[in-house]
C-alpha cells in the first residue's frame, strides 16, 4: 500500500488545492510543502523496508484494475528505489524554491508540481508495462502547463517543442509495446524481461525503444528540445527536468532495453558508444561557448547523460552501477546547480553570465556552495561525480578503449567549461552596481542547498548505501546480457593488463580466434 | 403469438420512438410555436429514455425480425444505447442557445427524435433496403435541421448544400445496393453473405457494387475523400446541431458499415480491407494536418472528427472481432470528448451577446472561466490521446486490434499522425492556459449544460479508467454477436 499512498496522495492534494476554494496562495504553499515532506518520510520508509539482499522486486502490489488492457501492478527494485528516493528529495526543494519566486497562480503551480510528483514515482514503480508507459507519457501535461504558464519568454516555443519532440518519440515505443505484449501475452514487466524475443525482431523493437529514451535522456542529436526547454521553464522546473525527467530516459534503457533486448544491445553499442563520443565532446564545447548559465548547465547536463548511456551499453557490472550512481548523482547536482541559478536569477532577473561577477566577494556563502556543486559536477573526488564518472570508465574500458579515450576527454572539457563559468560568475568585479547589491542567502536558500550538499557528500565518500540495494537488480541484468554477441568494435585497442610482455600475443590470439 | 406481432415487439425502441415523434408532433401543433419547445423537449428526451430502457430489456441473444429484414443483437444494443443518449444530450444542451437566437420552435427535438429513429433503424439493419431506409430518414431530418436557423443565409447554405451532396451520396448508395442484388440476387446480409461464401470467384459487379455502397457511407461518416461537406455543414449549421451531427450519425453510420462489411461482404473481407485502410489513413492525415490551420473553433471540431473517424476504421480494418470491439470502444469515448467539447463552446458568449465561434475568443480562459477552461483542457488532451486521459485507451485499442491484424505500419503512421493533430489540440490548451485573455467572454448556459460538462468530463479524466473494463466487456459482447453465424 505503502507505493499507491505515494501515487494517490499527492493527487489527491493536488485535486484539493485547485477545486478547493479558499486555498490562497499562502495556504497552497504551505500545503504542497508539508505533503511533499509527507512523501519524502514515506520515501524514507520504502528505503528502510526495502531489504538489500532479499529478492528483486520488492512492495508487490496487483489489482486488476483495468481489464484487459493493464494491471494495477506496482513494486521496486533497488534502482527504482533509488530514483524515487531521489524524486522525493527534490521535490520538497522545488517547493520551497518556488516559494517567493512564484507568485502567479500559485495553488496551480503547486498542484502541476504534486502531480509531477506523483507521476514520478508511478514511473519507477510501474510493473506493468502500460502501467509505466501512462505515468511516463502523462509527465507531458504538468510539464507543459509548468514551462507554458510560468516560463520566460519564449516559453510557448519551449513548452511545445518538448511536448512534441517527446511524444513522437513516445508513440514508437508505444507500437513496440503493442507489440510485444500480443507476442508474449503478458504486459507484466518480469515476464517480458524473461522472454527471448527473436533476434531479428529485436532489433526493430530496440529501435523503437531507443527512439523514445533518447528524447527523454536526451542524446545527440535529438538533444535540442533540452537547452530550450529549460531556459524558459522556472527554476523550480528545470531543477525537476534536469534531476528526475532526463532519468527517465536511462531508466529505460536499464528497464526495457537491456534486459527485454539483450543481443539487440549487445549488436547496436556501436550506435549508442557513437552518439555518446559526439554528445560528449560536442554539447561540452557547445556549453563553453553559452552566454546563458542555464543554457551552459542544460548543455552539461546532455554531457553528463552521455556518460550514462555510456557506462550502461559497457553492458557490465561497473559500467551499469556507474551509470546509475550518475543518475543520481547528476540528478543531485544539476538540481543544486539550477538552483543556484535561480537564487541569483530572483534577484537580478537575468541569466546572462557577462551581468555577474565578483560574487565570492559580495556573496561568499553562495560563492562557497556554487563552487562544491561545481566541482561536484566535474567529479572531484569526495563529491558523488567522481564516483559515478570513475566507475563508468571502469567499466567502459572493458568493453571498448576508445570510446574510453574519447569520454575521457568531456571529464577535462567539463572542468574547462564549470570552472570558466565560475570564474566569470564569483571571481573578477561586480558587472555593475546592482550585481553589487545582491545579498547573500537567505535562510531558505541555504536550508534548500545544504541537504542536497550533505548527499552528495554522502554518495561521494560512503556510495555503497545507495549502490547496496541496486546490486540485486543489477547483477540480474547483467546475467540477462551475459554471452550475448558483440558488436566488433572497429577498432578495439583492449590489452590485457598485468600480463608479461611475452604472453600478450598468445591472450590477443585466444580472443580474437 | 402472430410473428407480427413478435416483430413488432422485438423492434420495441423504434416502436417507442416511432410513436414518441408523432405524439410529440401533434403535442407541438397544439400547443403552439413559442410554448412548446421546453416541455416537448422534457417529453422527447422521456421518451428516448424509454426507449433506451426498451434497448436493455431485450433480451441477450440475436433476435432476427420482420422475415429477415431486422435484427436485434448485442452489436445493435450497444449502439442503440450510445445512439439514443448522445440524442438526448443534443436535445437538452440546445435550450438555451435556442431560446438565445430566437429559433426556439418545437420542431428541434421532433426531427432530432425522427433522426434517433433512423439511427435506430440503420444499427438494426439486416437488408440492404432497411439500411437505406432508415439512412435516409435520419438524413432527410439531418438536412433540415442544418438550416434550422431558417434566418441566417449560413444555415440554410448549410443546409442546402449538406442536401445537395447528402443526396449525390444517397444516390451512390443506392446504385450500388441495385448492383449488389443485381450480381448477388439478394439483399439480406444473410443471404449476400451465403452467396459471397459460396463463390469461388469474386463477380466483378459485385466488387463494384461493394465499392459504391462504401463511397456511398463513408460520406455519411465523412471520412476523406468523402468529407468535402463536413468543415462547411458543421461551420453552418447552428451550434447544437452541429454537436449533434458529430455525434449519433457518426456512431450510427459507422456501426451500419460495420455490420454490412462484416455481416454481408465478410468473405470479401480482403477486398474491403484495402478500402477501409485508405480511408482511414487518408481521414488521420487529413485530419491531422487540415486543422492546424483552422480559426474557426466548429471547423477545427470537424476535422478533429475527420481524424477519428479515421481512427475508429483503423479497428474496422483490422477486420477481427478485436478489432471491432475496438471501434466500438473509440465510439463510446469519441461521443463523449466531441459533444464535451461543443457543450463548452456552447456555453461561452462573448461579451457582446454574440457566441464564440473564434479559438482567438479562447484566449486567456483560464482566468476568466477557470473550471470550463479546465473541462475542455481534459477534452483536448483526451482527443489528443495523451495518456492517462480516457481518450488515449480507444486509440490504444484500436492500434493494438491493427497490430494483432499484422499492421504494424499503419499503426505506426495512425500514431505518428496523432503526434501532428497533438498540435492543434494543444493550441487551445495554449490559448486557454497561455495566453492573456483578449475578447472577455462569459458563459451562461443552463445549469444542466454544466452538469452534462461536468459528467463529461469526469468520464474523460483519469477516473473515466474505472468505467473502461465494463464499457469494454459490452463491446467484447456486441463485437461477438456479430460474427457468431
Amino acid at each position: 500500500m505503502l507505493l499507491s499512498t505515494m501515487i494517490l496522495l499527492p493527487v489527491l492534494v493536488a485535486v484539493v488545492l485547485v477545486a478547493l476554494p479558499g486555498v490562497d496562495a499562502a495556504r497552497a504553499r504551505v500545503l504542497a510543502l508539508v505533503t511533499t515532506l509527507v512523501l519524502f518520510v514515506l520515501g524514507l520508509m520504502l528505503w528502510q523496508g526495502f531489504e538489500n539482499t532479499g529478492p528483486a522486486f520488492q512492495f508487490v502490489e496487483y489489482v486488476p484494475l483495468f481489464e484487459p488492457y493493464f494491471a494495477w501492478h506496482l513494486g521496486v527494485d533497488g534502482i527504482a528505489l533509488m530514483l524515487i528516493l531521489l524524486s522525493v528529495f527534490l521535490m520538497p526543494l522545488c517547493i520551497l524554491a518556488s516559494w517567493e519566486s512564484v507568485q502567479k497562480r500559485v495553488p496551480e503551480y503547486m498542484a502541476a508540481f504534486l502531480i509531477m510528483e506523483s507521476l514520478m514515482v508511478g514511473t519507477f514503480a510501474a510493473r506493468d508495462i502500460f502501467l509505466f508507459y501512462v505515468f511516463f507519457e502523462a509527465g507531458l501535461i504538468p510539464m507543459f502547463l509548468i514551462i507554458g504558464i510560468w516560463g520566460g519568454t519564449r516559453r510557448i516555443y519551449a513548452s511545445y517543442k518538448f511536448f512534441l519532440y517527446t511524444l513522437l518519440g513516445s508513440v514508437l515505443m508505444l507500437v513496440a509495446m503493442i507489440y510485444m505484449v500480443g507476442e508474449v501475452g503478458s504486459t507484466d514487466i518480469g515476464v517480458l524481461s524473461t522472454h527471448d524475443f527473436d533476434p531479428g525482431v529485436q532489433f526493430w523493437l530496440f529501435l523503437a525503444f531507443f527512439a523514445s529514451f533518447a528524447v527523454k535522456m536526451p542524446m545527440w542529436p535529438v538533444h535540442t528540445w533540452l537547452p530550450d526547454a529549460h531556459v524558459e521553464a522556472p527554476t523550480a522546473g528545470s531543477v525537476i527536468l534536469a534531476g528526475v525527467l532526463l532519468k527517465l530516459g536511462g531508466y529505460g534503457f536499464v528497464r526495457f532495453s537491456l534486459p527485454m533486448f539483450p543481443d539487440a544491445s549487445a549488436q547496436l553499442i556501436w550506435l549508442v558508444f557513437g552518439l555518446s563520443m559526439v554528445a560528449v565532446v560536442y554539447t561540452s564545447l557547445v556549453a563553453l561557448v553559452q552566454n546563458d548559465m542555464k543554457k551552459l548547465i542544460a548543455y552539461s547536463s546532455v554531457a553528463h547523460m552521455a556518460f550514462v548511456t555510456a557506462g550502461l551499453f559497457a553492458l557490465n557490472t561497473q559500467g551499469i552501477e556507474g551509470s546509475l550512481v550518475m543518475m543520481l548523482s547528476h540528478g543531485l547536482v544539476s538540481g543544486a546547480l539550477f538552483l543556484c541559478v535561480g537564487v541569483v536569477y530572483d534577484r537580478l532577473h537575468t541569466r546572462e553570465i557577462a551581468r555577474y561577477g565578483g560574487l565570492a566577494d559580495t556573496m561568499p556563502r553562495y560563492a562557497l556552495l556554487l563552487l562544491f556543486f561545481t566541482m561536484a559536477s566535474v567529479g572531484l573526488p569526495a563529491t558523488s561525480g567522481f564516483v559515478a564518472e570513475f566507475l563508468v570508465l571502469l567499466g567502459l574500458y572493458q568493453t571498448s578503449t576508445w570510446a574510453t579515450l574519447l569520454m575521457t576527454t568531456g571529464i577535462i572539457l567539463g572542468a574547462a567549461y564549470m570552472l570558466w563559468l565560475y570564474r566569470r560568475i564569483a571571481f573578477g568585479s561586480a558587472a555593475g552596481d546592482d550585481t553589487r547589491a545582491m545579498p547573500d542567502l537567505s535562510l531558505r536558500e541555504i536550508a534548500i542547498l545544504l541537504p542536497i550538499t550533505a548527499a552528495v557528500l554522502w554518495m561521494g565518500i560512503y556510495p555503497r548505501a545507495f549502490q547496496e540495494p541496486m546490486k540485486p537488480a543489477i547483477a540480474s541484468i547483467v546475467a540477462r546480457l551475459d554471452g550475448r554477441q558483440l558488436a566488433t568494435l572497429p577498432t578495439d585497442m583492449t590489452l590485457t593488463p598485468g600480463l608479461p610482455a611475452f604472453a600478450a600475443p598468445a591472450a590477443a590470439a585466444e580472443a580474437h580466434p | 403469438m402472430n410473428p407480427s406481432f413478435a416483430s413488432i415487439l422485438t423492434a420495441g425502441p423504434e416502436l417507442v420512438l416511432t410513436i414518441g415523434s408523432l405524439l410529440t408532433l401533434m403535442l407541438g401543433t397544439v400547443l403552439g410555436q413559442d410554448k412548446a419547445l421546453k416541455p416537448l423537449t422534457y417529453v422527447s428526451v422521456f421518451i428516448l429514455g424509454i426507449a433506451g430502457w426498451a434497448v436493455l430489456q431485450a433480451p441477450a441473444e440475436t433476435v432476427i425480425a420482420f422475415d429477415g429484414l431486422y435484427i436485434a443483437d448485442s452489436f445493435s444494443a450497444f449502439l442503440k444505447v450510445l445512439i439514443l443518449a448522445a440524442a438526448a444530450a443534443s436535445m437538452w444542451l440546445a435550450l438555451p442557445y435556442l431560446g438565445e437566437s430566437k429559433t426556439g420552435r418545437f420542431e428541434y427535438p421532433v426531427l432530432l427524435m425522427l433522426a434517433t429513429l433512423g439511427m435506430c433503424m440503420m444499427v438494426s439493419a439486416n437488408d440492404l433496403l432497411s439500411l437505406y431506409v432508415g439512412l435516409e430518414l435520419q438524413s432527410l431530418a439531418a438536412y433540415v435541421l442544418a438550416a434550422f436557423h431558417r434566418g441566417e443565409a449560413k444555415s440554410s447554405e448549410a443546409g442546402l448544400k449538406y442536401f445537395v451532396l447528402g443526396a449525390l451520396a444517397s444516390g451512390i448508395l443506392l446504385y450500388g445496393i441495385t448492383l449488389v442484388y443485381g450480381f448477388a440476387g439478394a439483399t439480406g446480409f444473410d443471404a449476400i453473405h451465403d452467396v459471397l461464401a459460396g463463390q469461388g470467384e469474386r463477380s466483378l459487379g459485385v466488387l463494384i457494387g461493394l465499392v459504391f455502397i462504401l463511397s456511398g457511407l463513408a460520406f455519411k461518416i465523412s471520412a476523406v475523400p468523402f468529407h468535402m461537406w463536413t468543415p462547411d455543414v458543421y461551420e453552418g449549421a447552428p451550434t447544437p446541431v452541429a454537436a449533434f451531427f458529430s455525434a449519433a450519425p457518426k456512431a450510427a453510420a459507422l456501426g451500419l458499415m460495420v455490420r454490412v462489411l462484416v455481416g454481408a461482404f465478410g468473405p470479401m473481407a480482403l477486398d474491403w480491407q484495402q478500402i477501409v485502410v485508405f480511408l482511414s489513413v487518408a481521414s488521420m492525415i487529413l485530419g491531422a494536418v487540415a486543422a492546424i490551420g483552422q480559426t474557426n473553433i466548429k471547423r477545427l471540431l470537424a476535422y478533429s472528427s475527420i481524424a477519428n473517424i479515421g481512427f475508429a476504421l483503423v479497428g474496422l480494418s483490422a477486420a477481427s472481432p478485436q478489432g471491432i470491439e475496438a471501434l466500438l470502444f473509440y465510439v463510446a469515448v469519441y461521443l463523449a470528448m466531441t459533444l464535451g467539447t461543443f457543450l463548452v463552446v456552447l456555453q461561452l458568449r462573448r461579451a457582446d451577446g454574440e457566441a464564440v465561434e473564434l479559438l482567438s475568443d479562447l484566449a486567456g480562459l483560464s482566468k476568466a472561466r477557470p473550471a470550463l477552461a479546465a473541462a475542455l483542457a481534459i477534452f483536448m488532451f483526451s482527443l489528443a490521446g495523451i495518456p492517462p486521459l480516457l481518450g488515449f485507451w480507444p486509440k490504444f485499442a484500436v492500434f493494438q486490434a491493427a497490430v494483432a491484424a499484422g499492421m504494424v505500419p499503419l499503426a505506426l503512421l495512425g500514431f505518428v499522425t496523432s503526434v501532428v493533430a497533438a498540435y492543434y489540440y494543444l493550441r487551445v490548451v495554449k490559448l486557454m492556459y497561455f495566453d492573456e485573455p483578449g475578447v472577455a467572454v462569459t458563459s451562461d448556459g443552463g445549469r444542466t449544460n454544466g452538469a452534462m460538462i461536468a459528467a463529461a468530463a469526469l468520464f474523460c479524466s483519469p477516473l473515466g479508467m474505472l468505467a473502461m473494463t465494463p464499457i469494454v466487456a459490452a463491446a467484447g459482447r456486441a463485437s461477438a454477436s456479430l460474427f457468431l453465424r
